[in-house]
């Protein structure tokens, strides 16, 4: 059984995406949806694991509009429904949301938004936050992983009570953060279907009934948010500097506080941040000269509140992302709040002495940086060297157009640098679609643009109609590697299952680009010459065209065949081929033996693909089949 | 069982790949069962694909912990790497700080393409002697190499952990949550033994500025 599916009492290590998907279950939800993305993909994944045991219906959506709308569907049918994403997704989803704010809900409609702060895996940190309180929604941020489940199973009952879509936003220290969470009771409940409710639309034509309806719902909202056991002060009563925060900030204020040992500085820990419990800040702002804001990307809490001391003609001295005491870009953590309650109070703290620092910082500096790199058996190094090769063969210096994916990689020298741009979901096709088209202004260069398979179904396809429509010159290179690999697996529909392991028809990735009526190749990167010959062929070609690059992730179904590079046939520094295999092809399997002058396979990190055979000049690379 | 120091501070660093977040999910899995608060925060998404990884493990008598350890106060680092072990002392070390480490590489990219030189592993672990108070080295790869599976490195360093003494877990807490996670896989357990094992037969090497 699984950590998520124990019984009520339990205390158990999860996830705080695991935490998420217990407290949704707890509340009872009957209906989940999303597509997959960093730092939110195992709220799904949870829930689809357990999806028989407690009835649920789960689905990984094409992208996070459908899924949004798909969830919102069964919200206005009377069902308790959830739609997790990451922030990225939320631009998608976001034309949706700005209609079902207006349009009210049925059954409770959660809405969680995991932010990526510093981008570990994303290619921008946004704050979500903003949409919140851009569409009027109720907004919660847990701080931890515990509050993560709690605040997701009252969201349900908020959501339903007001009738609005609730939001909560998470952050990868939230999302992907493991401690120990304490169970409460599963309460399963037989909702009928109930559409009596409609028209749900978002208010046409009585567009400012719904309107100001909504901003009640609001004002309700804030009610309950000035008494919610989310929000909570510490310290002194009368305290004149205190830290207002929210999500992480909680944990690392108390943590900067207590290793200060600043104990008259009171701390207002918020759960509810939008609306902004007015009447439960005042009451503190009351007692205060000075007040440093701790949250994290934007100053969203911080506007909030100066708007609030403002309308009150407070005086006070404010310290935050706008000071620059937090920072105003990527991710905040303990030292960052160290460093602004000292420049506060004007004390001094160090956790290591002077000469410590310095000889850690030269050696540090000294260390071989850690590249991102495609895994060794990936299939993308080898299109890429195939593309690669194609362009040299043609020399009319070809244009590529990137996307969102593991592939994204290949804007760096993992992928040999020939990306040149990466922007959003489906955004390669879609900037193509520009330069694809402007012969009439005398640009003649061939256009690539590239897209992995999920993307390809996510994004692509209304950019692929419009090419071919519009006439526009794009050769479409789909790098097909079966699943969506980045975020863990997630099936999509070009492959046989669905989230729930049901059996489901396969979406052809060829069918789809030949039913618009686009010529389409087929070829498998890891027959190097064939594919590089197929892309040098098709890029002599007008118009839209397709090439399906197709080899299964190699982590997803790892070989493990032996690899080795015989040393009587690899002739080292004399071949010619400047230690290709290690230093051109650039997977991280292949290493130089300094002592022998030869290539050597790491054992430790080879795949066992192969790829790597086929390209070596002398044939000294060895599979044993 | 009480903590000498609360929180108590572990960190757990390599390379994508080396079954880091395992190692860290057996361990809070452990602390759990003993009944230790107990965090992790850790960095993945990409790190299946080369780059550094390291998780933050916390444990506390009194409450749940914030995800990240601040600048200086790691109280124990689980090398897994040699180089990203001195990456994560030049953050998070401090001369109290007990090191075990892994002494084999796993070069990066621009290593293994000649753009960089690796430094000398002797090096490498002379400099992180210099800087903390007891470093222990477990050829834990080797020692996975052996049990026929060099995937299970991180359930031999585990077991070292688990066998130091620095950390108020039982070795049946270990246990269980291994089997917990690895149901029917018989050579977890056996690598995490063989590292109990290991980590008692060596000499600390005392701190020498």
């Amino acid at each position: 059984m699984l950590n998520v599916e124990m019984d009520s009492g339990k205390t158990v290590l999860l996830m705080g995406n695991e935490a998420i998907a217990r407290g949704a279950i707890e509340a009872g939800v009957d209906f989940c949806t999303a597509y997959p993305g960093t730092p939110s993909s195992e709220i799904i994944d949870t829930l689809a694991k357990v999806a028989s045991r407690f009835s649920l219906y789960v689905e990984w959506s094409t992208n996070e509009k459908v899924a949004l709308e798909a969830a919102g569907g069964a919200s206005f049918a009377g069902l308790r429904s959830i739609c997790a994403m990451k922030h990225q997704g939320v631009n998608v989803c976001s034309d949706f949301i700005f209609s079902t704010n207006l349009a009210g809900t049925h059954g409770g409609f959660v809405l969680v938004a995991c932010d990526d702060p510093s981008a570990h895996s994303s290619t921008q940190e946004e704050d979500t936050r903003n949409f919140a309180r851009f569409a009027d929604i109720p907004l919660l941020e847990p701080s931890n992983v515990q509050e993560a489940k709690e605040m997701t199973k009252w969201a349900f009952d908020l959501s339903e009570r007001l009738k609005v879509l609730c939001m909560i936003r998470s952050v990868t220290r939230v999302s992907h953060a493991r401690g120990n969470v304490k169970l409460d009771e599963i309460k399963r409940e037989k909702r009928s279907i109930d559409l009596s409710n409609s028209p749900y639309s978002s208010g046409f034509p009585s567009i400012s009934a719904r309107h100001s309806s909504l901003h009640e719902k609001l004002d309700r909202a804030e009610e309950e948010f000035n008494r919610s056991a989310f929000n909570e002060y510490f310290g002194p009563d009368d305290a004149s500097i205190i830290i207002i925060t929210s999500g992480t900030g909680w944990m690392y204020s108390r943590e900067a506080v207590k290793i200060l040992g600043l104990d008259e500085i009171g701390i207002l820990k918020l759960g509810t941040t939008w609306p902004v419990p007015e009447k439960l800040v005042l009451t503190h702002l009351k007692h205060a000269d000075e007040v440093l804001i701790v949250e994290e990307t934007d100053s969203f809490l911080e506007q909030n509140v100066k708007v609030i001391a403002a309308e009150n003609r407070l005086k006070i001295n404010f310290y935050g992302k706008r000071s620059r005491d937090i920072g105003d870009i990527g991710e905040i953590n303990v030292d960052i709040v160290i460093n602004a309650l000292k420049r506060l109070k004007g004390i001094d703290y160090t956790a290591r002495n002077e000469e410590y620092v310095r000889i850690t910082k030269k050696l540090g500096k000294a260390l071989p940086p850690r590249m991102l790199s495609f895994c060794a058996g990936c299939p993308h190094r080898a299109s890429l060297w195939a593309i690669k090769r194609a362009i040299r063969w043609d020399g009319r210096d070809a244009y590529v157009c990137g996307d969102i994916g593991c592939y994204s990689m290949g804007i760096g020298p993992t992928g040999f640098m020939q990306l040149k741009t990466l922007h959003c979901m489906g955004a390669g096709i879609g900037v193509a679609n520009g330069l694809g088209n402007l012969r009439i202004f005398g640009f003649d260069r061939p256009i690539i643009a590239i897209a992995g398979d999920s993307t390809f179904y996510h994004a692509c396809i209304p950019a692929l109609i419009n090419a071919k429509h519009n006439g526009a010159s794009i050769l479409f290179i789909i790098l097909d590697n079966c699943t969506t690999a980045m975020t863990g697996f997630q099936p999509h529909p070009g492959v046989a299952k669905d989230a729930m392991d049901r059996l489901t028809p396969i979406i052809k990735l060829e069918d789809v680009c030949r039913g618009i009526g686009l010529q389409v190749e087929i070829s498998d990167p890891f027959e190097i010459k064939k594919t590089t010959k197929t892309i040098y062929e098709m890029l002599q070609l007008e118009g839209t065209r397709v090439i399906i690059l197709r080899r299964a992730c190699g982590i997803a179904e790892a070989k493990r065949k032996r690899v080795y590079v015989d040393q009587t046939k690899c002739i080292g520094e004399e071949c010619g081929c400047v230690r290709f295999c290690s230093r051109v092809f650039n997977c991280p399997g292949i290493m130089w033996d300094e002592r022998a002058g030869k290539a050597r396979i790491d054992e430790v990190v080879c795949n066992g693909c192969g790829a790597c055979a086929q390209l070596c000049p002398r044939d000294a690379i060895v599979v044993d089949e | 069982m009480r903590l000498e120091k609360d929180p108590l501070n572990l960190i757990i660093c390599g390379v994508g790949g080396q079954g880091n977040i395992l190692a860290s999910q057996i361990i809070a899995s452990a602390g759990i069962k003993d009944g230790f608060y107990v965090i992790i925060g850790e960095t993945y998404g990409a790190s299946q694909r080369g780059g550094a990884v390291m998780s933050h493990l916390r444990l506390s008598d009194e409450m749940q912990q914030g995800p990240l350890i601040p600048e200086g106060l790691s109280d124990i680092i689980l090398g897994f790497e040699p180089v990203e072990t001195l990456r994560t002392i030049h953050s998070f070390g401090n001369p109290k700080t007990k090191v075990i480490i892994n002494p084999r590489p796993i070069y990066p990219i621009e290593v293994l393409s000649g753009r960089i030189e690796y430094p000398q592993v002797e090096e490498v672990i002379d400099a992180i002697k210099k800087l903390v108070e007891v470093v222990k080295v477990v050829e834990a790869t080797k020692i996975a190499k052996g049990m026929g599976e060099t995937m299970v490195q991180n359930m031999v360093m585990v077991g070292c952990l688990a066998g130091s003494g620095w950390i108020p877990i039982r070795i049946d807490s270990f246990e269980e949550a291994i089997r917990d996670v690895f149901p029917g896989k018989e050579l977890n357990s056996k690598a995490f033994k063989a590292g109990v094992e290991r980590i008692m037969d060596i000499v600390d090497s005392d701190m020498d500025i």
